[in-house]
C-alpha cells in the first residue's frame, strides 16, 4: 500500500515540503533556522547540477559560477539602477542562462574528464572576474548586499529567509520532478545511459544537454542570488572552485539522480561543518575523512543506498 | 628580448612543477582510471615535511628523503585505505573519495604542522646566474634538472624493465594483463607509489622559490590536471609538454598583460585548444564501442 504513495514520481516533493513545514517544530533558535535556509539554497542549487550530472550524465567544475552571476547580479543591479532587487534576481537567471547557452554549445562536446576541466577553467574565469574588478565588487573581501522586498515586505530574518529559500527549493524540486518524468526529461535520461543509443533513438543529443546545462545554470543563479541576499555580505568565494566541488560532492554523496538526494547531500556538507566547527582545528580533517566514509560505504550515495536496503528488507 | 627570456625561465621553472603534478596524475590514472585530486597535497607533503624535519634538526638531505618515503607510504595508504575498497565504484564516485582525501591531509597537515609559510634553503645559493640579459636562480636549474630525471627514469623503467612493461600492459588493458599473469593490483599500488614519490620530489624541488604551506597542494592540483588534460589526458609525453606550456602561458601573460588573470590564462588556452582538439593536444581519439 505504502508502496504505491512512496513510489509517486511528485512522491519526493511532497517529501520535501513536508519537512520545510515541519522542521520549524524541532529549530531550537534563528541560528538554526539559518543554517536549514543555506541548506535550502545548496540544495536548490545541487538539484540543478544533478540534473545535469545525475540525468543527463554531464560532470561540471563551474556550478557556482553560475552562483556567482546570480549573486552579483542581485548585489550590482538594484544599488546602480534602482530597479527592485527581485527583478534583478530574474535579470541574473536570464544572464545565466544566456552565458550557460553560449558557452555550453563549445563546452558540451567534450567529453568526461575534459568536460570536467573545461568547466572547471569556466568557473575559475568567472571567479577570476568577480575578485579582480575590485571597482565593482570590493575585490576579494566583497561588498554589502541589499534586503530583498517581496510586495511591501522586507525579508531579513534567518526564520523568514527560512520560508523563502524552502519555498524556493521545493519550487525546483517540483519543476525538476515534472521535467525528468516529462518526453524531454525521458530523451535526457536516455544520454546517460547511452549517447549513441540515444542518437540512433532519434534524441537530439548535443540540444538536451545544453537544455541541462542551461537548467543547472538556472538553478545556481537562483540559488545565488538567494545566498546572496540571505548574508547580506558577498564575497567572491561563491563563485569559488571549491563551492563548485563542494557542490558536486552534494550530489555524489546524496545520491545522482536522486532529487531528495541532493537535498540531503547539502544537508551533510553544511551542517557537518558546522557542527564540526568544536573539533577547531581537527575539522578539516574529519570532513575530509567523513566525505571518504561516505563514498567508501554509500557507493551510489545516501539516498539510492538507504532505498534499495529498505526495499531489500522486504518494505 | 631579455625580458622574455626572463619570462620564459621562470615559466618553465614552474612549468617543470605542473608538469612533474600532471605526470603524476597520468600515472594513476593509466594504471587506475582514478583522476587523483590529492596529487597536489603529495607535493604539499613532500615540502612540509622536508621542512619539519629539518627544523627539528635532521641533516637536510636525509629529511628530503625521509619525507618522499613518507609521503610514498600516504600514497600506498591512500590506495589501500580508500580506492581500493570502493574497486568498482562510479568514476566520479573515486574522484570525490580523493577529493576528500586531500581535504582530509589537508586538515591533517594544518595540525600536524602549522599555517604558516616556509621556505628551504636554496640548494647551491641565492644568487642569481646572468644568461642572455636575463638572471635565473640557481634553484630553477635544480628544478628543471630534477624534472628531467624524473622524466628520464621513468621512461627508462617502462621501456627497459619488465615491470615498468606490466605497468604499460595494465594501463593498455587491465583484464588482458590480469589474464597474461599481471598482479594488476600490485601494479595499481605501485602507481600511487612513484606518483606520491615525485609529487613530493617536486614540493622539495621547488619549496625554496615558491616556499610551502599547508594548503599548497590545491591550486598546484588544479593547475597540474589541466596541463594534463591539455597534453591529453593518459599521455605521458603530452603531461610534460602541457606542463611546461601551462607554466610558460603564466609567466608570459603576467608579464606581457597583466599578472591580474594569471591563474586563469592558462584554463582560457586550454578551452580554446580543446574546442579545436577535443582529446588534448596528443590524445588518442577515442571510439565509443556499442
Amino acid at each position: 500500500m505504502m508502496g504505491k504513495y512512496l513510489n509517486h514520481p511528485l512522491a519526493p516533493v511532497v517529501g520535501l515540503a513536508a519537512l520545510v513545514a515541519v522542521l520549524p517544530l524541532v529549530l531550537p533558535s534563528a541560528y538554526y533556522y539559518r543554517i536549514a535556509a543555506l541548506v535550502f539554497i545548496s540544495g536548490l542549487s545541487a538539484i540543478g547540477l544533478n540534473l545535469l550530472m545525475g540525468y543527463a550524465g554531464q560532470v561540471s567544475l563551474g556550478q557556482a559560477g553560475f552562483m556567482g552571476i546570480g549573486a552579483y547580479s542581485v548585489a550590482l543591479g538594484p544599488s546602480a539602477t534602482g530597479l527592485p532587487v527581485w527583478l534583478w534576481i530574474g535579470v541574473g537567471t536570464v544572464l545565466s542562462a544566456t552565458v550557460a547557452f553560449l558557452v555550453g554549445r563549445p563546452i558540451l562536446k567534450l567529453r568526461g574528464h575534459y568536460l570536467a576541466v573545461a568547466t572547471l577553467g569556466f568557473g575559475i574565469l568567472l571567479f577570476m572576474v568577480f575578485t579582480n574588478e575590485n571597482q565593482w565588487t570590493g575585490g576579494p573581501d566583497g561588498m554589502p548586499v541589499q534586503r530583498l522586498e517581496l510586495f511591501g515586505w522586507r525579508v531579513r530574518t534567518g526564520v523568514e529567509w527560512y520560508w523563502v529559500s524552502g519555498a524556493l527549493m521545493v519550487v525546483g524540486a517540483w519543476v525538476a520532478t515534472n521535467l525528468i518524468e516529462s518526453p524531454t526529461g525521458r530523451a535526457i535520461r536516455a544520454i546517460h545511459d547511452s549517447e549513441v543509443a540515444a542518437r540512433s533513438a532519434g534524441v537530439d543529443v548535443a540540444r538536451l544537454k545544453l537544455v541541462a546545462f542551461v537548467l543547472a545554470a538556472v538553478y545556481g543563479s537562483v540559488a545565488g542570488s538567494a545566498y546572496a541576499l540571505l548574508n547580506g555580505h558577498l564575497t567572491p568565494d561563491v563563485s569559488g572552485f571549491i563551492k563548485s566541488v563542494e557542490l558536486v560532492t552534494m550530489v555524489v554523496i546524496g545520491g545522482m539522480g536522486s532529487i531528495v538526494g541532493s537535498v540531503v547531500g547539502a544537508a551533510v556538507l553544511t551542517v557537518l561543518p558546522q557542527a564540526l566547527t568544536v573539533f577547531h582545528d581537527y575539522e578539516h580533517a574529519i570532513l575530509g575523512l567523513m566525505i571518504m566514509l561516505f563514498m567508501i560505504f554509500l557507493r551510489e550515495g545516501i539516498v539510492p543506498t538507504l532505498r534499495r536496503r529498505l526495499a531489500g528488507g522486504g518494505a | 628580448m631579455s625580458e622574455l627570456l626572463q619570462f620564459a625561465f621562470s615559466g618553465l621553472t614552474v612549468g617543470a612543477v605542473y608538469a612533474l603534478v600532471a605526470l603524476g596524475f597520468t600515472l594513476i590514472y593509466n594504471a587506475s582510471d582514478v583522476v587523483n585530486f590529492a596529487q597536489g597535497e603529495f607535493v604539499m607533503l613532500g615540502g612540509m615535511t622536508t621542512v619539519f624535519l629539518s627544523l627539528a634538526g635532521l641533516w637536510l638531505p636525509l629529511a628530503a628523503v625521509l619525507s618522499v618515503l613518507l609521503t610514498v607510504l600516504v600514497g600506498l595508504a591512500l590506495y589501500k585505505f580508500c580506492i581500493e575498497p570502493a574497486r568498482g565504484a562510479a568514476a566520479v564516485t573515486l574522484i570525490i573519495i580523493t577529493i576528500g582525501a586531500s581535504i582530509f591531509l589537508r586538515g591533517v597537515a594544518q595540525i600536524v604542522f602549522d599555517k604558516r609559510f616556509h621556505a628551504l634553503p636554496h640548494w647551491f645559493g641565492a644568487d642569481p646566474i646572468k644568461l642572455g640579459g636575463a638572471s635565473i636562480l640557481p634553484q630553477s636549474l635544480v628544478v628543471l634538472a630534477g624534472a628531467l630525471i624524473v622524466v628520464t627514469a621513468l621512461f627508462w623503467f617502462f621501456e627497459r624493465t619488465m615491470f615498468g612493461k606490466a605497468v604499460l600492459a595494465t594501463a593498455a588493458n587491465r583484464l588482458a594483463a590480469r589474464l597474461s599473469g599481471i598482479n594488476t593490483d600490485v601494479v595499481v599500488g605501485f602507481s600511487f607509489g612513484v606518483s606520491a614519490a615525485i609529487g613530493a620530489l617536486a614540493g622539495i624541488l621547488i619549496a625554496p622559490i615558491t616556499l610551502t604551506s599547508y594548503d599548497v597542494g590545491t591550486l598546484l592540483a588544479l593547475k597540474g590536471f589541466a596541463a594534463a588534460m591539455l597534453g591529453g589526458m593518459g599521455n605521458p609525453i603530452g603531461a610534460v609538454v602541457g606542463g611546461l606550456a601551462v607554466g610558460l602561458l603564466e609567466s608570459l601573460s603576467a608579464g606581457l598583460i597583466s599578472s591580474k588573470y594569471k591563474d586563469a590564462i592558462g584554463f582560457i588556452v586550454i578551452l580554446f585548444v580543446l574546442f579545436a582538439m577535443p582529446n588534448g593536444l596528443f590524445g588518442k581519439r577515442s571510439v565509443e564501442r556499442v
